[in-house]
């Protein structure tokens, strides 16, 4: 299993596909991606960032697709099928995260709908994040 | 905070011409410097603000100007901040006039941009955010304007032919506008039966990539009464960066800050933008006569005004369907056709909207003019946290 990315998510079989946030020790807050050296709260100095996985679930903040094949670096399958974009407010952390989505046209989104967290491949092999429609 | 006079602005008409950007900001230049009554050679610092797509005269553009304007010994700086960069650059060249280092400062932007979607900027760069989001996803600059209009959609009651009806009034100011790329009026029907590129938005919802030039010259107060002319004030120019936690997601970004932690601020980052300029300038929504707004999209134009305070969020729908943002409305938004007639020339696109600001106050903007007008503002924002709202009176 390759990942387009390292760090950035998780897939177990246990609790399915996680992203992988950072924690910081000192206010709380929480990254996504992860983070490395400081917090970026300007009013808190620590360097402590602890990588967690955040909650699988969240609503629909916004969506749109590609019409046209994106250019490169991304590879465009082909032929090509439109991508699906959804930006996700995750549940408890307050964090938009955008992710390709699987198994749904934007006429199948709404704003305010609940979505979770799975993986799937991009053209050329590697597994990224994707959202679909919660279980 | 006392202000500089803008002495004169120059355009290179905007399009897609194929030629090298130096040209493009040259011909604004010499024709800033025409507008100004000043020579080259009186000019004492140039700024240039910089192209990061035309290699490495792109990178140090304001010193790539003066060697084709041809070496004077001015003082010089260059400066990238996205879409900001213009705003920046004017802001670096008035800083240095109001701490009494130089008189005079002439400051250029121009871009050569290719055909289709803007792309990162090339090679394996996996710690860059712009390249992961193509990498990773395929995101591009109007899905994430597509995110916007969307949410616009699901929070105020926008409709497409809300979207619509921005770019017909855009195309219609932008076919008076001879420095605009498209100078031809539209109507709805032809801008909701144009292709869809990331839904909602459409082809002629999402301005093109083009080439073009804006040049403005800065002077101080006291320089610009020794001449015994009349002049346009810069009144304020915003630079903010945004403050934690961002919770509006940000091109190039994969994420928002979180606001789980440390409550969202008070402000939005436009707003913010905005209001540092307002405050900068003790002026406020109710002073406008003329707003000048960062149309990367249709949809993106309404948040903006709203943004901006000329109304209360939501409402932005409603002033344009009023007719109160068109030409000869109580406060037109984008009389020189805005980027939905221009395109985007990044480090051209605020100085050409000061081009706009100060036709307007000078009263010479022809068949766009706004009758009476005597304060303009002019937003931008540099993607990646930089500012850009710039306010000119009379």
């Amino acid at each position: 299993m390759t990942y387009a990315i390292d760090g950035w998510f998780a897939i177990s079989e246990e609790d399915g596909v996680h992203l992988l946030g950072t924690s910081c020790a000192a206010c709380g807050t929480i990254c996504f991606p992860p983070r490395r050296g400081s917090c970026p709260n300007p009013r808190c100095a620590s360097t402590d960032m602890r990588v967690l996985p955040l909650p699988r679930r969240g609503r629909v903040w916004s969506y749109t697709n590609a019409c046209y094949p994106p250019p490169a670096p991304f590879v465009a399958p082909d032929p090509y099928v439109p991508v699906t974009l959804a930006a996700v407010e995750l549940d408890e952390v307050g964090i938009v995260v955008l992710g390709q989505v699987k198994g749904l046209t934007v006429d199948q989104l709404q704003v305010g709908m609940e979505v979770e967290l799975t993986a799937g491949p991009l053209a050329d092999g590697p597994l990224v994040w994707m959202w679909e429609r919660a279980s | 905070m006392s202000a500089v006079a803008v002495l004169g602005t120059g355009m290179h008409p905007w399009g897609k011409w194929g030629r090298p950007f130096l040209e493009y900001g040259v011909a604004a230049a010499r024709e800033a410097l025409r507008d100004a009554g000043l020579e080259w050679t009186d000019v004492q610092y140039v700024v240039g603000a910089d192209t990061i797509r035309n290699g490495y005269p792109g990178f140090v553009s304001g010193a790539s100007y003066a060697r084709e304007l041809g070496w004077s010994g001015a003082r010089v700086a260059s400066c990238y901040a996205a879409c900001a960069s213009g705003a920046q650059a004017l802001d670096i060249a008035r800083t240095r006039i109001l701490a009494g280092l130089c008189d005079v400062a002439l400051v250029i932007g121009a871009d050569a941009t290719p055909k289709g979607f803007f792309k990162p900027v090339g090679g394996d760069r996996p710690d860059d955010p712009d390249w992961l989001r193509f990498r990773l996803l395929g995101a591009t600059n109007p899905a994430y304007f597509a995110l916007y209009a969307r949410r616009r959609m699901a929070l105020h009651g926008s409709t497409p032919a809300d979207f619509a009806a921005v770019k017909v009034k855009n195309a219609l100011a932008g076919s008076l506008n001879p420095m605009a790329r498209y100078r031809k009026p539209v109507t709805a029907e032809e801008v909701l039966a144009s292709p869809m590129v990331a839904d909602p938005l459409r082809l002629m919802d999402i301005c093109a990539t083009s080439d073009g030039g804006a040049a403005v010259v800065l002077a101080s107060q006291e320089y610009a009464r020794r001449r015994g002319t009349g002049f346009v004030r810069l009144a304020a120019v915003s630079t903010v960066t945004p403050v934690f936690p961002n919770t509006i997601l940000e091109l190039p970004d994969f994420a928002t800050d979180s606001c789980a932690a440390v409550p969202a601020p008070e402000r939005p980052f436009r707003a913010a933008i905005a209001h540092a300029a307002y405050e900068e300038a003790g002026l406020g929504p109710e002073d406008l006569s003329l707003a000048e707004v960062y149309d990367l999209s249709t949809a993106l134009e309404l948040d903006w005004m709203e943004d901006l305070g000329l109304c209360p969020p939501g409402e932005a729908d409603k002033l344009l369907r009023d007719g109160r943002t068109a030409l000869n409305g109580s406060i037109p938004v984008n009389p020189s056709g805005g980027l939905a007639s221009f395109g985007e020339a990044i480090p051209a696109q605020a100085l050409a909207q000061v081009c706009e600001l100060a036709n307007q106050l000078r009263g010479r903007a022809g068949a766009r003019q706004t009758a009476g007008a005597r304060v303009g503002l002019a937003a931008d924002q540099g993607l990646f946290g930089h500012g850009s709202a710039i306010i000119a009176t009379l």
